[in-house]
């Protein structure tokens, strides 16, 4: 499995091409602004761009959106949820390393009682138990303290374990090191 | 026969405005120029349409309603689009909104007029045009205020539906509880006003009726077959209106497009 990136450009004229394969980790460094984000976004084509993205060989353009965005998924910095409880947006059983990560009584707990840290893991959790292929996470551990940003990297680095592929968004050089097989630095045309 | 108002009864009845006036002035409003302004436009609106409707009315042939109806319409959408803070392309919103009033109301109006109210013919524009104005009049209002609580609700759910989306949901699926919040909020009015009629408020086409000496229970029949009229005409046009809004506020790939609104 491979993710094949040529020339995608997107709306601040920022450009990347790359290749990413079977658990592999691309981090996306860059100044604020640089468009990091906006390639995320694109990957996942959450907005309009140009240049080719393929999965396995099959163009983006040639599978409808939401399946795309099933295979290649798109984590925001700032999770969102529309339900109560974390278990409510769950609709498979989750991945064997979330025990490890989130204990069952806070995925039962209401939303507003999880901390940052929590709901940025009870996140990363929902997007894999739809079982993606490319996992794309924006700045996941931005707002987190070493041991809960520890934690989230325990799922990351499980994914990618699985034969997942992440594209990571991150500020933390250390965090690139640790997780990254490739780098790209991003900058705004 | 309604007694007959000449032009010194209604001169008289203007005097009433003044005292509205006076209270403006009074607190210092700063209102009194528009108030008397659109007392004026009143005056002026309100005899033109009957001139213009006594014309209609001496024609009696289908293309005359059907022309009328068709002009009503445009202004509805008119309407909808002036009410509306932002919108998905102006001019496109007016289209849609025009053509959803005049398919949902025909959709209601026409069997109810060659079937029950049985006129004759039909079309009279006598009858024909003031049921298309205020059955259209209500679909008009819940599409203006379902539209504008869509776009609140985007602007303010914008993350949440991203997210959905993000997760590999449809437009249909994300959008889902905007369009359903919406649609409640444009059936709002007139859900209250089948609640509250003939209690609180004085229906309008009744009390038309009532001052041209009918019968009240007649009146009554037809407000209540007018009120099913707008009922139902009004959810069709509510329905399809919010369903376009989430088309045109979304894109063939199933990303929200927010950049659309203006």
């Amino acid at each position: 499995m491979s993710l094949t990136v040529s020339r995608l450009c997107v709306a601040n004229g920022a450009t990347v091409s790359f290749e990413l394969a079977r658990g592999g980790c691309l981090a996306l460094s860059g100044p604020s602004g640089s468009g990091k984000s906006l390639i995320l976004r694109a990957l996942a084509d959450l907005d309009p761009h140009s240049g080719s993205v393929a999965l396995d060989g099959r163009c983006m353009t040639r599978i409808a959106a939401p399946e795309w965005r099933r295979k290649v998924m798109y984590v925001p910095p700032n999770p969102a949820f529309w339900k109560p409880r974390l278990a409510d947006h769950l609709t498979n059983q989750p991945p064997a390393p979330t025990s490890v990560a989130l204990a069952p009584d806070r995925v039962a707990a209401p939303l507003g009682q999880l901390s940052t840290g929590e709901r940025q893991r009870g996140a990363l959790i929902r997007a894999l138990q739809l079982k993606p292929r490319v996992l794309l996470a924006d700045e996941p551990s931005a707002a987190l303290d070493p041991e809960n940003t520890a934690k989230l990297e325990t799922l990351l680095a499980a994914f990618l374990g699985e034969g997942g592929a992440i594209v990571l968004v991150t500020h933390d050089p250390d965090q690139a090191a640790r997780l990254a097989t490739q780098q790209i630095t991003v900058d705004a045309a | 026969m309604t007694p007959v108002l000449s032009i010194f009864d209604l001169a008289v009845a203007a005097s009433f405005v003044l005292i509205n006036g006076a209270i403006t002035t009074l607190l210092a409003l700063g209102i009194a120029r528009s108030l008397f302004l659109s007392a004026a436009r009143m005056v002026i609106q309100l005899t033109l349409l009957a001139f213009v409707l006594r014309w209609l009315f001496a024609f009696e042939a289908l293309l005359v309603t059907v022309i009328g109806i068709l002009i009503m319409g445009v202004f509805a959408g008119l309407e909808v689009v002036l009410r509306q803070e932002k919108a998905v392309g102006r001019f496109g919103t007016g289209a849609v909104a025009s053509s959803i009033i005049l398919a949902a109301v025909f959709i209601v109006t026409m069997p109810t007029l060659i079937l029950l109210i049985a006129a004759d013919p039909w079309y009279r524009p006598q009858v024909a045009l003031p049921i298309f104005g205020i059955v259209a009049g209500n679909a008009m209002t819940g599409i203006a205020l379902t539209l504008s609580s869509f776009t609140d609700a985007l602007e303010r759910d914008a993350a949440l539906v991203e997210a959905r989306l993000a997760l590999g949901e449809t437009r249909t699926q994300a959008l889902g509880d905007v369009l359903r919040q919406s649609v409640k909020i444009g059936l709002m009015p007139t859900i209250n006003a089948m609640a509250a009629i003939g209690l609180v408020t004085f229906p309008g086409i009744m009390t038309g009726q009532l001052l041209a000496n009918a019968d009240p229970l007649q009146a009554a029949k037809y407000q209540m077959l007018v009120m099913f009229m707008i009922a139902g005409s009004s959810s069709l046009a509510i329905f399809a209106a919010a369903y376009a809004m989430l088309y045109r506020i979304t894109d063939a790939r199933h990303r929200l497009r927010l950049d659309r609104l203006q």
